[in-house]
């Protein structure tokens, strides 16, 4: 146990911006999220490896020496292109089914992809180093990579581009749809197939981009994917599907209160602590829906 | 009746004669009663109640880290145990030993069972996939804070006592298989009691719909969180064995493994068939064998092989083994088939 953070306020502007640039990130991989489970009705327990095996092909940009940050633009449309495999492959066949199915399925893809990507990459936690420099704010008593300002400014701009395309363009408005009512999109004529292909595409580009972003400012490593996953499950049960403000918003709370708890209880204990706050979550609202006599839905 | 009786000796005959046949698989014979257990008590929640959890490791874990600290912990400092380099000094005396291993045995049953409790209050009310990720979150959480807990080995990893010089080489192996068969049996018979009671019949109706259940009257709750004590109780003995078994325990690869060992008693009791008294034992039978091929065979690709083989499961075989030979000799389990619904299907074909 550590004080420190509350004797210096300066760390706890630092643990405050880092943890809001850091939440940006966790809302652009948690949107991906609510975005499947809200249209094909599946929870993906892949997404944190997903956004790693992103974050490897901008490692890879950056070993033959292009600068990783291109990998923002190359990581999510090779991401598409396995999303879209994926769900020809075994998503397809879970969709209807049991949410259990799809998350015991996910959980295997998740450990095949994780030794898969230790047998291609090896074991090494790596990052990919962009040289942008740090700013130093309030004295140098602030330090901010400029690379942490720079994912979560691209994060927002993908965000932006991706309701303006949800809102306005067909596919956006066909999944759309399709998350109100499968059945009806399908009578007035959506393809609902498609639709689902391109929505775990376009939720394995999400987590391509963030994965980019991520091995640019953070590290990464095969086995770190999990985290990710609970991270985005618990900021999509906390501001519900289809609240993106809310998304947003608690993504920024989760990265606040986990650089707290790195500062006051130790980095060991980091991922420890991510995991302990979704169980309160879930038995917080568990209590407070069981006084009117419901449950979680 | 009667036929069941005679399978029930063949089992427990070849389960006693066992490590005398094949001498050399004394360990895995070991571990496969104790996946057995794991999966019958995965079973009591997974397959009757409906409440697909992650969490059973949790107590498998905890049972684990108790039962070797309380074998340490009753002669001598738990701390300096665990510290890490230097030669270990303290060696058990037989005695102190066997004496350790059954008050750890008993104290690795007994919190876990009330850490469920208490748990259980608290998530049980939670449903479907809230449940299953909770109880994921749960496993993964405790890992990861033992894993930073100094006195129980932290990072490092906490060493169980070696087992005592007595009876010669073979006894550690009888000692540790004699113990698992044990406990095998003994959840056997406790579950199978369990199966022919109204408790059962209960556990079912909260699978089948858990709001009808509560309005016919049901403390739903108080059932749940039974059920869910019993599985801690069995899993937590099979954890405090497993450590001895192993010799060496880690938060995150052998305790609170949720990759492996909390992955494997949902599969294997997906395999075998759940809902059933012996789809878990036959999945699980039948996964070790599997695993223990691939384990050796592919080695490197197990995990690989794994995840294949969840997605697989899965999706191709949801019904299990059990499920299959129901499907295919409904006369054995005791559905009768009426004459024209037979003629009807037969046209059909």
């Amino acid at each position: 146990m550590d004080f420190m953070v509350f004797q210096y306020p300066m760390i706890s502007v630092q643990a405050c911006l880092d943890g809001i640039l850091l939440g940006i990130l966790f809302a652009l991989i948690a949107y991906g999220m609510a975005l499947q489970w809200g249209v094909m009705n599946i929870i993906n327990i892949a997404q944190g490896d997903l956004v790693i095996l992103g974050g490897y092909i901008a490692y890879f940009m950056y070993l033959y020496g292009i600068h990783p940050a291109w990998g923002v633009i190359v990581a999510p449309i090779i991401m598409y292109f396995v999303g879209v495999g994926l769900y020809k492959l075994v998503i397809n066949k879970v969709v209807d089914r049991d949410l259990f199915i799809s998350i015991l399925a996910t959980f295997g893809i998740s450990i095949l992809f994780m030794q898969l990507m230790n047998f291609a990459f090896g074991a090494d936690v790596v990052l990919a180093n962009s040289g942008y420099g740090t700013t130093f704010l309030f004295d140098s008593a602030v330090v901010l990579p400029n690379s942490k300002i720079f994912s979560a400014f691209i994060s927002i701009l993908f965000a932006i581009c991706l309701v303006i395309y949800m809102k306005k363009s067909k596919l956006g408005r066909a999944i759309r749809a399709t998350a109100q009512n499968a059945r009806a999109a399908k009578i007035l004529g959506v393809d609902t197939e498609k639709v689902y292909a391109a929505t775990f595409g376009i939720n394995a580009a999400l987590c391509g981009v963030a994965g980019a972003l991520i091995s640019i400012t953070f590290t990464i490593h095969p086995y770190m994917g999990l985290p990710y996953t609970i991270r985005s499950f618990m900021i999509v049960i906390v501001a519900g599907l289809g609240n993106l403000p809310g998304v947003a918003l608690s993504g920024m709370g989760l990265g606040v209160f986990e650089e707290f708890a790195d500062y006051i209880l130790g980095t060991e204990f980091r991922i420890g602590a991510v995991f302990l706050l979704l169980v309160l979550i879930l038995v917080y609202r568990r209590f407070k829906l069981s006084r009117k006599r419901e449950y979680l839905k | 009746m009667n036929k069941n009786l005679i399978l029930y000796v063949a089992i427990l005959f070849f389960g006693i004669t066992a490590p005398f046949i094949f001498p050399a698989f004394k360990v895995q014979l070991s571990i496969l009663c104790i996946l057995i257990v794991l999966a019958l008590t995965w079973n009591i929640q997974g397959g009757e109640m409906g409440y697909n959890t992650f969490g059973n490791i949790l107590f498998y874990g905890l049972g684990m880290y108790l039962c070797a600290s309380v074998q340490v912990g009753m002669f001598f400092p738990l701390a300096e145990w665990t510290e890490s380099g230097g030669e270990k000094t303290f060696v058990h005396t037989p005695a102190q030993f066997f004496q350790g291993m059954a008050v750890g045995l008993v104290v690795a049953a007994v919190i876990p069972t009330i850490v469920a409790g208490l748990i259980g209050y608290a998530i049980l009310g939670l449903r479907g996939h809230y449940f299953a990720i909770c109880t994921l979150g749960l496993g993964v959480a405790a890992g990861e804070i033992s894993g930073g807990i100094e006195i129980i080995g932290a990072g490092q990893g906490f060493t169980t006592p070696p087992f005592p010089d007595v009876g010669g080489l073979e006894s550690r192996g009888e000692f540790f298989y004699f113990l698992s068969f044990g406990v095998l049996v003994l959840t056997f018979i406790a579950v199978r009691a369990i199966y022919s009671t109204r408790f059962k019949l209960i556990l079912n109706a909260i699978r089948d719909n858990e709001d009808k259940a509560e309005a016919m009257g049901i403390q739903t709750m108080k059932y749940k969180i039974i059920g869910w004590m019993i599985s801690a109780f069995f899993c937590g003995l099979a954890g405090g064995i497993m450590g001895g078994l192993v010799g060496y325990i880690d938060s995150t690869d052998v305790a609170f493994d949720g990759r492996e060992m909390g992955v494997f008693m949902v599969l294997m009791a997906i395999l075998g068939g759940k809902g059933t008294l012996w789809g878990p034992v036959i999945g699980a039978t039948v996964f070790h064998i599997f695993k223990e091929g691939f384990w050796t065979f592919f080695l490197g690709w197990q995990y690989v092989a794994l995840g294949v083989l969840i997605v697989v499961i899965v999706i191709y075989f949801p019904e299990g083994i059990m499920g299959w030979l129901r499907e295919k000799f409904p006369e054995r389990f005791g559905e009768t088939i009426d004459e024209k619904d037979r003629k009807a299907q037969v046209e059909l074909k």
